[in-house]
């Protein structure tokens, strides 16, 4: 039986497979590989394989092989023998054939290799312990045997956004709230900022401190909604009035620290999320580039081997074939649309068009609703300082949760409508659940923005306009802290309808379903992990934390405790009271659309902050930027206190010179990648003709004209 | 000598040096004789210095947990084993869970997992191969119409020199662009 010759691979200079070896992906699959595990990087060597198992039949040793082998014999090309697809016994013969050559070579020689493998061994060993530290491993690990890698994605997408918010927690409470702790201790002292000049009208800030004889019910309004007794506390911007620590050797710029502090999360949030999606992306852009290749994936390597559970094997072998039957179908409706008329068209483009216009419709009314509510909210909370008859109860909800409520409301309802929308506007099944999930994403992440421009045109607008101090001094004394409480509130809100969902839907559900047997149960059926909608529910409150921490720096702690429970009430109702989904999520192609979504919900954060940090006037009663117009100014002016030659360095950065010749230099990287990306993409064709027509040569009886 | 199993010894340097350690720890090796060992406790002795020769028959090996879900437990047992019939010595039973582990390289992965899928051992994946992989994950829940629809498609899909079945070559180039594979061709022991 012949042996297979591309089962040679190697860059010595047989002529093995010259064509595959060509290929623009393999050349940069040699260069760059990534072992799993092992520390060899870039060397290829033979991998012998058995050529036919259904006999035992050994194979010959051609003379190809003996060349080869003897190629081999330099120490320096080799893989470590694990990784080689032999048998047990030649790897020991392979073996002890090594050790005899390890004896031949130089003291030097042996030296390095020797260190080469303990390096290694370090490396695979510390690797492995670094896994055991990963938090929840366990638990996944449960997760992945019983529900596959499709939800264990989302659950380990949680457990990144906690070490995110962790991280986002230790970056503003080491460079912001510890100088200003430690300052008595280390023998620093703070001077504190007090408004002078002009801006003195504006820095009448009334304590909210309640007094007099408090009720217990105040305290718990207080506690959900940052006011009261929380907004003198280290948890908003209010609080931070310190202006410079003055330790014996330096002096600690506080508001300095606080907008780098900002600006570094944001940046430090980006480059994480790029990072980890960077793989998921080349996936995603080699499966467009190539043909999509959902058949063969299916069969090759649908089956998931981790699975012992005899339930969970009959589930993915239903959900395996759900999907072949949805993707069969899939190429049917391709079909159709192929064969499609004018006429029908027409029809099908008019009723998308109404049917989108309608969609459209819906959003502004929800957005209007969003408006009217926070204003509504704003001035209710403006008169109730007076109305001492409104209850807590209803001037909590009424008042203070208005606008979260009719935020969740609107986000529960949305989606139910676009699902059923989308069944008339006929596209093909993949194409509708993204479709329908970039509504909703799109709708969670608007919702919050509309929030802040409605509350923002509170801020600005005073009976005399333009405002004396920017914004409204009068009702928003220290409008930072207010855009952090309600930044709270949301937070706090999200917390508990997840909670409550949980405890009050869920559980019920499954006891129903399970328990009896009426027209209910049937109708309403076993809870399934839409894990698209638990998705959008916790990027939406990383879109809120992000947002928030500017104003309220406790708030990634916050984030952090949160996400931290609702992992393990996910869990237990993943467990208790889920089934599996009927349409599955590919674990590969999610981690790329959560990765995604994050980072929308990352630059539509990044506005808000950069707006006000930039553009709107900071409060002059409270928080580390009283002295200063707008927040933003603190860097020019710490900049002009720096020495002459780092001024006259980061004015050169920051100047247009500059700015311009950087730009045209990433223009040209940009324009020599797509250059060479083209360039590849052309020899990848001509590659794959080449190959067509070499295998035409081989047919019998071809005859060439 | 070690002869009990209480005392993990120090397994590859004990009984197969100078046989480097495989890509599972000595501790997982250790796990594994006594998971071998499980299977027939008559047949297989506790002390392997004199290198015994005793092979599981495959009926046996497919009892294990971790492969008796499995679909494809006959032919990775048939692979892995040296007669190809599906006895497997601890050699073979070693080198099976250690090509199957989470830190196998993903070649490593795409031979075996060809050799798998290639049921009638002409190094090529052909139609009938497929459709054997096919019903063997569906268990025969699709129409054959349906069968041979997916299977000519994935041919499609996958060969690039268009001779209608799948060379390794092929099959490597499309593992190796399956985003799936690493993550679920691996078997936890």
């Amino acid at each position: 039986m012949e042996l297979d010759s591309v089962f040679y691979t190697d860059r010595s200079g047989i002529p093995s497979n010259l064509l595959l070896d060509q290929l623009p992906s393999y050349q940069s699959l040699l260069y760059r590989r990534k072992p799993a595990a092992s520390g060899s990087t870039k060397r290829r060597s033979s991998s012998r394989t058995r050529s036919g198992s259904s006999n035992s039949v050994k194979f010959g040793q051609t003379t190809l092989v003996r060349q080869y082998e003897e190629k081999q014999r330099s120490p320096t090309l080799r893989r470590p023998i694990r990784e080689l697809a032999k048998p047990m016994a030649e790897k020991r013969s392979d073996k002890l054939e090594r050790l005899e050559q390890a004896k031949d070579l130089s003291g030097w020689s042996q030296w390095r290799q020797s260190t080469r493998r303990t390096l290694r061994r370090l490396r695979e060993e510390s690797a492995e312990l670094l896994s055991n530290l990963q938090l929840w491993r366990g638990d996944i690990h449960v997760i992945e045997g019983m529900f596959g890698t499709g939800i264990l994605s989302y659950f380990s997408f949680l457990r990144f956004l906690v070490l995110l918010n962790f991280v986002m927690f230790l970056l503003m409470f080491s460079f912001v709230i510890l100088p200003i702790v430690v300052a008595p201790h280390a023998s620093g002292n703070a001077t504190y900022n007090y408004a002078n000049g002009d801006w003195v009208v504006c820095s009448n800030y009334p304590s909210t401190t309640r007094r007099g004889l408090v009720l217990f019910q105040q305290h718990i309004t207080d506690l959900l909604s940052g006011e009261g007794f929380l907004e003198q506390t280290y948890l908003f911007y209010g609080y931070y009035k310190v202006q410079a620590i003055n330790f014996s050797q330096f002096t600690y710029n506080l508001p300095l620290a606080y907008l780098l502090v900002t600006i570094a999360y944001l940046f430090l949030s980006l480059i994480w999320i790029v990072k980890r999606s960077a793989s998921g992306f080349k996936r995603n852009l080699v499966q467009d580039e190539d043909r999509f290749q959902s058949f063969c994936n299916k069969i090759f390597a649908g089956w998931d081997f981790c699975i012992v559970d005899e339930n969970t094997a009959r589930l993915k072998r239903s959900s395996l074939h759900y999907e072949l039957k949805t993707d069969l179908e899939e190429e049917r409706i391709k079909q159709k649309i192929a064969h499609r008329t004018q006429k029908e068209k027409c029809r099908i483009y008019m009723l998308r068009l109404i049917l989108n216009g309608f969609v459209i419709a819906v959003l502004a009314a929800c957005f209007y609703a969003i408006y009217v509510a926070t204003n509504f909210s704003q001035s209710a909370q403006m008169t109730k300082v007076l109305d001492t008859t409104l209850d807590c109860g209803e001037q909590l909800w009424e008042n203070q949760y208005l606008p979260s409520i009719v935020i969740t409301l609107a986000n529960f309802v949305t989606p139910l409508m676009f699902s059923f929308i989308i069944q008339y506007e006929d596209y093909s099944p993949a194409f509708e659940i993204r479709f329908t999930l970039m509504r909703c994403v799109f709708m969670r992440l608007a919702s919050i923005c509309v929030l802040l421009v409605s509350l923002w045109g509170q801020i600005t607008s005073c009976k005399e306009s333009p405002c004396v101090c920017g914004y409204n001094h009068v009702l928003y004394p220290c409008w930072e802290s207010r855009v952090g409480q309600e930044m709270y509130k949301l937070m706090i809100f999200d917390f508990i309808i997840i909670g409550a969902v949980t405890v009050f839907v869920e559980f019920p559900r499954k006891l129903i379903v399970n328990y009896c047997d009426c027209g209910l149960a049937r109708w309403w059926g076993q809870q399934e992990f839409a894990i698209p909608n638990n998705v959008l529910e916790i990027v939406y409150g990383q879109t809120i934390c992000w947002i928030g921490t500017f104003y309220c720096p406790l708030l990634p702690a916050i984030c952090t405790i949160k996400y931290f429970i609702i992992f393990y009430i996910k869990k237990v109702s993943l467990v208790n009271n889920c089934r599996p989904a009927t349409r599955p999520f590919r674990a590969s192609s999610s981690n790329f659309f959560f990765l995604a979504v994050l980072l929308i919900g990352l630059a539509l954060a990044c506005i808000p902050v950069l707006l006000s940090v930039a553009q709107i006037q900071c409060s002059k009663a409270c928080g580390p930027f009283v002295n200063y117009t707008t927040s933003w100014e603190v860097l020019p002016r710490a900049v002009d206190k720096l020495p002459a030659g780092a001024r006259s360095f980061l004015l050169a950065i920051s100047s247009e010179a500059f700015a311009v010749s950087f730009f045209v230099i990433t223009f040209l990287a940009m324009f020599y990648v797509i250059a060479l990306a083209g360039a590849h993409k052309r020899v990848i064709d001509q590659l794959r003709e080449q190959l067509a027509m070499v295998s035409l040569h081989n047919l019998p009886g071809f005859t060439p004209l | 000598m070690i002869k009990t199993f209480e005392t993990p010894p120090p397994f590859a340097s004990q009984w197969f040096d100078p046989l480097p350690p495989p890509a599972l720890s000595s501790g997982t090796s250790c796990r594994l004789h006594g998971r071998f060992h499980e299977l027939a406790p008559h047949l297989v002795p506790m002390d392997y210095t004199n290198e015994p020769d005793i092979r599981l028959p495959l009926t046996l090996i497919v009892t294990m947990p971790e492969l008796k879900e499995n679909p494809f437990r006959n032919r990775i047992v048939e692979v892995f084993s040296e007669d190809g019939q599906g006895n497997l010595s601890f050699n073979d039973f070693v080198d099976m869970f250690s090509a199957l582990c989470e830190t196998a390289p993903r070649e490593l992965k795409a031979i075996y997992a060809f050799k798998i899928y290639d049921f009638n051992g002409d190094n090529f994946l052909c139609k009938e191969d497929l459709e054997k992989t096919l019903n063997r994950l569906t268990k025969g829940e699709l129409t054959p119409e349906e069968v041979r629809l997916v299977c000519s498609k994935a041919i499609e899909e996958a060969d690039l020199d268009g001779d209608s079945k799948l060379s390794f070559s092929d099959f490597e180039n499309m593992i190796s662009k399956a985003p799936d594979f690493l993550s679920t061709f691996h078997i936890r022991i």
